[in-house]
């Protein structure tokens, strides 16, 4: 079969096929420099938009640190029931920690008075981050003191007795605490050697429920249904100052990716307005051999179009690298991608390709082909 | 001839020129405001983290245990050491006093109340003092920002005191109504909301606490809040291990540590400490925030000489019958690279200016309606910024300017090339 015919036969869509094809062939370099702008545009967009997406979450976990946002409460100073810690920690699962506390004022040989507390040390480790802590105890009748019930009490780090109510109970100092707070003058021991030695039970849980505001309160809710005798108020303080210092991170973002967004958009614009002006002689080539202006429209909007889509999946690719690496360097954590806004990185590409194309077009076609191709 | 082909160039092509200028301008435009509210954020979002309320306490030097459970203070008055009121205003004289978003002394008594036993904690609602010539407020309102009160605040000089929500709650009491305390009668002016240990308990002048302990000017401890910079391994140092410069910088930099030794000095007899809880943890949202501007701030700037580059380029193309003109002419390669470069300089140099404004006015709207105060624009970063620019467009040129001259005239002219 002769080349003639194969042609004669051919679908007539694959003429434009081969135009598109040869086009994009013929001028590989600025092709390539277009394509080069469009993935650049793609990239940042994608990055800030994921970045958006994600900093809140983790700027919510920083916010952890400050330890808890919601206290659970005997009423009007009564302990707490004897499951209420297992309740609230079958309520929370792994949405956020749960420490209890007791305490007592006990004396020690010389009649002072110390505050006493009885907590779970491994819990309070991973709760008050902030706390400085030489070392954690670890064995039983282990004692951790602030540092001024330590200069206090046992300067030299001696063994001690504390008494409470005729009980004494004989703890070693393991371990140095310093806050800069109320903690400092206290004595922190093991929950079951206090319960041991006092028989208090805990009267405060203290408890770091992770998530947005939503997701807090409703733990709140649930919690304030399962144990309907004890008080379960959030700690303002941290839940404030974390709402505050979100919003305007959020609001400073938004703004921060609206305007790259905008600059990486006009780059394309630029680039691709110069593209297509530049292939004038092609148009006017088309239309001194009879193509419809419709036509002709139609080859350079898929022209750009398909430039403007591949350069979206390539930036794509390289924004959620970039986002991750911006991740990974500033809060050690690498950020998910969100293949959610894929859509609009996709879309958006294609959209301002498509207007950069609009403006030559519509320029070149109030021109006379012949003016064109003299060169004019 | 040179400047006439410059000035001639700009006058007739102005639509060419004006798209390239408007793509600098908003370059320079973004970069501006970029680098403006990445060097300022650090500064604001120290501020709302105030939120978080006192981050140095300062307690008496020689002070006894604390007996303290659930914020209620279970130390008998006529226990352990007291600072000294009149001492307060000298916070203000120290180096860093514009750091001091404000303080409030606290003294916790006990009192009967109503039937039963009450902590009544003494403080400052928004005091007005005077150090020197200087007048500012302080006081719960600026350390604690979190309490909530409904009703009105009592002046610090009235006898007029506020009521935890709980405990009016179970005393059937409302804001205007009267209460018995240790046997005096005082109005209450309002119920407080702090969602922590004071809902239980009433909150009063200062006067009144100290006149019921019968102490009169007698402080327990103070809550400074304060403007500090995140803590580095610097500011860990222990400042007697300091060299005489080290010490001195260590001295003049707004760590929470200090600023907590400077209070120590400027309040006789007294212990000053950063919160550990709120003083660390700012450190690092802090920085964890700037770091993420100054990415976020690397990326504006990599967009914007983008766009000014690929405009720069788009723009010297399309003058390539010119170029071919000009060397048919005669002239030398190195001559039309010049008038490119020339013509650049000055589009970069009105387009920076242009942007720079822009870009402060930006800056200034998002200062405004973000963090409700101002983001000020060092004028150091406008040489600079007009440097980048100037180099971002000779960079995007370059290229562009490179292919044009090598193009042979006869072929550009006939517009095949």
């Amino acid at each position: 079969m002769s080349v003639a015919m194969r042609r004669a036969n051919a679908p007539h869509t694959s003429m434009f096929l081969r135009m598109l094809v040869r086009a994009a062939n013929l001028r590989r370099g600025r092709v390539i420099t277009a394509l080069i702008a469009i993935m650049v545009a793609a990239a940042v967009a994608t990055a800030m938009l994921n970045l958006y997406v994600d900093v809140q979450a983790k700027l919510r976990k920083e916010f952890r640190n400050y330890g808890a946002n919601i206290v659970v409460a005997g009423k009007d100073g009564q302990a707490l029931p004897a499951d209420a810690l297992a309740t609230v920690r079958s309520i929370l699962g792994a949405r956020g920690l749960a420490v209890p506390f007791a305490y007592v004022i006990a004396q020690d040989k010389n009649g002072r008075s110390v505050v006493v507390a009885g907590t779970d040390f491994t819990q309070v480790a991973a709760l008050d981050r902030w706390w400085s802590v030489t070392s954690w105890p670890q064995q039983p009748n282990d004692a951790l003191l602030g540092t001024r019930a330590l200069s206090a009490i046992t300067p030299e780090s001696q063994p001690f007795d504390l008494i409470f109510h005729d009980r004494t109970i004989h703890v070693n100092p393991a371990g140095i605490l310093h806050t800069g707070a109320t903690e400092d003058s206290r004595i922190y021991i093991s929950l079951s050697d206090f319960t041991n030695w006092t028989g208090v039970a805990p009267i405060v849980i203290e408890v770091a429920a992770s998530g947005n505001s939503n997701e807090i309160s409703s733990v709140m809710r649930e919690l304030t249904k399962a144990l309907p005798d004890a008080e379960v108020r959030p700690i303002r303080q941290v839940m404030e100052g974390e709402a505050n210092v979100l919003g305007k991170t959020r609001s400073t973002l938004y703004v921060a990716s609206a305007l790259i967004i905008l600059t990486a958009s006009l780059c394309v614009l630029a680039t691709l307005i110069g593209w297509v002006f530049d292939r004038r002689a092609d148009f006017a080539v088309m239309k001194a051999l009879g193509a419809s202006e419709p036509t002709i429209a139609a080859f350079f909007a898929t022209e750009v179009a398909i430039l403007g889509a591949v350069g979206a999946i390539l930036g794509f690719a390289v924004g959620i690298a970039v986002a991750s690496w911006i991740g990974r360097v500033n809060f050690h954590a690498p950020v998910t991608p969100r293949f959610v806004i894929f859509p609009a990185v996709f879309a958006g590409s294609i959209a301002v390709a498509l207007i950069a194309a609009v403006v030559p077009i519509t320029l070149l076609r109030r021109v006379q082909p012949a003016i064109i191709l003299r060169g004019e | 001839m040179f400047a006439r082909l410059v000035y001639e160039s700009f006058r007739r092509q102005t639509r060419r020129k004006l798209l390239a200028a408007i793509a600098i301008t908003l370059g320079v435009g973004v970069a501006t405001a970029m680098l403006a509210v990445a060097t300022g954020i650090g500064d604001k979002i120290s501020r709302e983290l105030r939120t978080y309320g006192a981050n140095i306490l300062i307690t008496p030097q020689d002070d006894t245990l604390d007996l303290q459970i659930g914020g209620v203070d279970l130390k008998p008055p006529s226990d352990g050491a007291y600072l000294n009121e009149s001492d307060l205003p000298k916070i203000k004289g120290m180096f860093w006093r514009n750091n001091i978003v404000g303080f409030s002394p606290m003294l916790p008594v006990n009192v009967n109340a109503g039937s039963q036993q009450i902590t009544l904690l003494g403080t400052y609602f928004a005091k007005s003092l005077t150090f020197g010539k200087e007048q500012f407020t302080t006081g719960v309102t600026k350390t604690h920002p979190w309490w909530k009160v409904q009703g009105a605040w009592p002046n610090d000089d009235s006898n007029d005191v506020l009521l935890g929500e709980k405990l009016a709650t179970s005393l059937y009491k409302h804001p205007g109504q009267q209460i018995e305390i240790n046997g005096t009668s005082r109005s209450i002016s309002g119920v407080l909301s702090t969602g922590g240990a004071e809902d239980n308990q009433i909150v009063a002048p200062l006067h009144i606490a100290q006149a019921i302990t019968g102490k009169p000017g007698a402080v327990r401890r103070i809550y400074v809040s304060a403007v500090t910079k995140p803590e580095d391994a610097f500011a860990r140092r222990d400042p007697r291990s300091l060299n005489p410069a080290d010490y001195d910088r260590w001295y003049c930099s707004p760590y929470a540590a200090s600023i907590a030794f400077q209070l120590q000095e400027a309040i006789p007899h007294s212990h000053a400490e950063q919160i550990r809880q709120v003083a660390q943890n700012e450190g690092v949202v802090l920085s964890r925030i700037e770091g993420l501007m100054l990415l976020i701030t690397l990326a504006a700037l990599f967009a914007s000489a983008l766009a000014v580059s690929a405009a720069m380029a788009a723009a010297i193309l399309e003058r390539r019958v010119e170029v071919g003109l000009m060397k048919a002419l005669g002239a030398r390669k190195a001559s039309v690279a010049a008038l490119f470069f020339a013509e650049s300089a000055l589009l970069a140099v009105i387009g920076g200016l242009l942007g720079f404004a822009g870009g402060a006015l930006l800056a200034h709207q998002i200062g405004q309606s973000i963090f409700a105060s101002q983001i000020t624009i060092q004028p150091v970063l406008l040489p600079i910024i007009l440097g980048i620019a100037v180099l971002v467009t000779f960079a995007g040129s370059a290229v562009a300017i490179r292919r044009a001259v090598n193009l042979d005239p006869a072929l550009t002219l006939r517009g095949e090339a």
